[in-house]
């Protein structure tokens, strides 16, 4: 237990060791430890900006169904509008075509009568002229009893 | 070796001693020197009477050998270091850098690159030093014996040289960095007007302040070398005792250094750092 030379020597070992840790030891193993703290850092950063975003992305596309569905129940009302605006229209069309064709029998109906009457009082005409005819056994003139003969086909 | 307990316990606590005896002197074998010279001690009367000019071999061989050890495994774990997923050596040496990094973090507020590093020598160095306690006392020993050295402690921090070197190195940069900071003025007015701030009081202030300035490294030192001693004590007391009944002693005052060892090594680190912390604070 003497105190001596020792005590120099350690002092002296013990400056070099801390020089030594001091310049190869410390730096590079607290600057590892600081670059991986960093890192570790970024990555949760990092996945908290992506829930973030994945949130909002949500939300965006929640939104836009939204939308969309409401564009949708939009076109599909209009559609339905337009849908019974063509069948009333054509609804309307049909009657009125109808109306026509029908307007168009009667008319050709009419028509058709008028010819046929027309035929008819000839017709009558003659044959009361040929009856006549039989009766007074004569002939009669036509031009000289045209005159009665329209007045009585006139008549029919 | 030794025969009698009381010889066999001087022989286990004597270092290898490696120094000057004058011309003159009478060896332990009756041979006298012819001319002074260095040489092994063979006597601890020897050892004591080369004095100051004498070093202790085991001590510092040992010492310097538990700091390389430190130094190659540390910076091994440097030049291999990588910012990914460390291995287990790195997280061995990661988690000791972190530990002292956040005792100097907590204890020491100014802005110093060389107390970490230096807290982490300290504790790591004297931790090594320490845990050689745990090797059984007379295997080395007995080796070096046989290699024909007739002492060998191999526990240098159960050498007061070797506690009082590292406690005269931070006491070298309290005084250091207390110049430094506060300047020539600034120390010696914190020397001589503390605790009582008046001029009349001037000379108990420092009695006062530089008996505390001086009981640091002097506490420091003696604090792990009598844990230490002691320790060593006990387990060369121990070692007395029959065979058969040794562990019964030896196993539980082994499991209990296992608790002093670090805690040695942390309260010598953290008085450093609190003890350059107060270097470092300007009032």
């Amino acid at each position: 237990m003497n105190i001596n030379l020792t005590l120099i020597g350690q002092s002296i070992a013990f400056a070099i060791f801390v020089w030594f840790c001091v310049k190869y030891v410390w730096p590079p193993i607290t600057a590892a430890m600081e670059a991986r703290q960093k890192k570790i850092a970024d990555g949760l950063s990092a996945a908290d900006r992506a829930s973030l975003d994945l949130e909002l992305a949500q939300e965006k596309a929640a939104q836009q169904m939204q939308q969309a569905k409401e564009e949708a129940a939009v076109l599909i009302d209009q559609a339905n509008k337009r849908a019974a605006q063509i069948v009333e229209a054509s609804k309307d069309d049909a009657r009125k075509e109808g109306e026509k064709l029908i307007e168009q029998a009667r008319a050709e109906i009419q028509q058709e009568r008028v010819q046929a009457r027309d035929a008819l009082r000839t017709e009558v005409a003659l044959l009361a002229i040929a009856g006549a005819e039989k009766i007074l056994e004569t002939s009669v003139d036509a031009k000289a009893h045209s005159e009665m003969l329209d007045k009585l086909a006139a008549q029919l | 070796m030794a025969d009698t307990p009381v010889e066999y316990i001087k022989h286990h606590l004597q270092n290898l001693t490696y120094g000057k005896l004058d011309a003159g002197y009478e060896r332990f074998d009756g041979s006298v020197m012819s001319e002074s010279g260095w040489t092994f001690a063979r006597t601890a009367q020897e050892a004591s009477d080369m004095g100051f000019m004498a070093i202790h071999v085991d001590t510092l061989g040992w010492s310097i050998a538990m700091g390389v050890l430190f130094l190659g495994l540390f910076r091994f774990v440097a030049k291999r270091v990588t910012t990914g997923v460390p291995g287990g050596l790195q997280n061995l040496v990661e988690v000791t850098v972190e530990f002292i990094e956040n005792l100097v973090k907590d204890g020491f507020h100014a802005r110093n690159p060389l107390i970490a590093p230096l807290a982490l020598t300290i504790f790591v160095w004297i931790l090594l030093m320490n845990v050689l306690k745990l090797i059984p006392v007379d295997y080395i020993p007995t080796i070096a014996h046989a290699m024909g050295l007739e002492y060998f402690k191999i526990v240098p921090t159960t050498d007061p040289n070797a506690t009082f070197g590292m406690s005269i190195g931070v006491f070298l940069l309290i005084i250091f960095y207390s110049l430094k900071i506060k300047g020539v003025t600034g120390f010696a007015k914190e020397l001589g007007m503390q605790p009582f701030n008046h001029w009349a009081l001037i000379p108990v202030n420092l009695v006062l302040e530089i008996l505390v300035l001086i009981v640091k490294p002097i506490s420091l030192a003696l604090r792990l070398f009598g844990n230490m001693y002691a320790g060593e004590v006990v387990f060369i007391l121990i070692a007395l005792l029959p065979l058969w009944a040794q562990w019964t002693l030896n196993v539980p005052w082994a499991i209990f250094h296992i608790l002093v060892i670090p805690l040695q090594a942390f309260i010598f680190t953290m008085l450093t750092i609190v003890y350059l912390a107060a270097a470092h604070e300007d009032h």
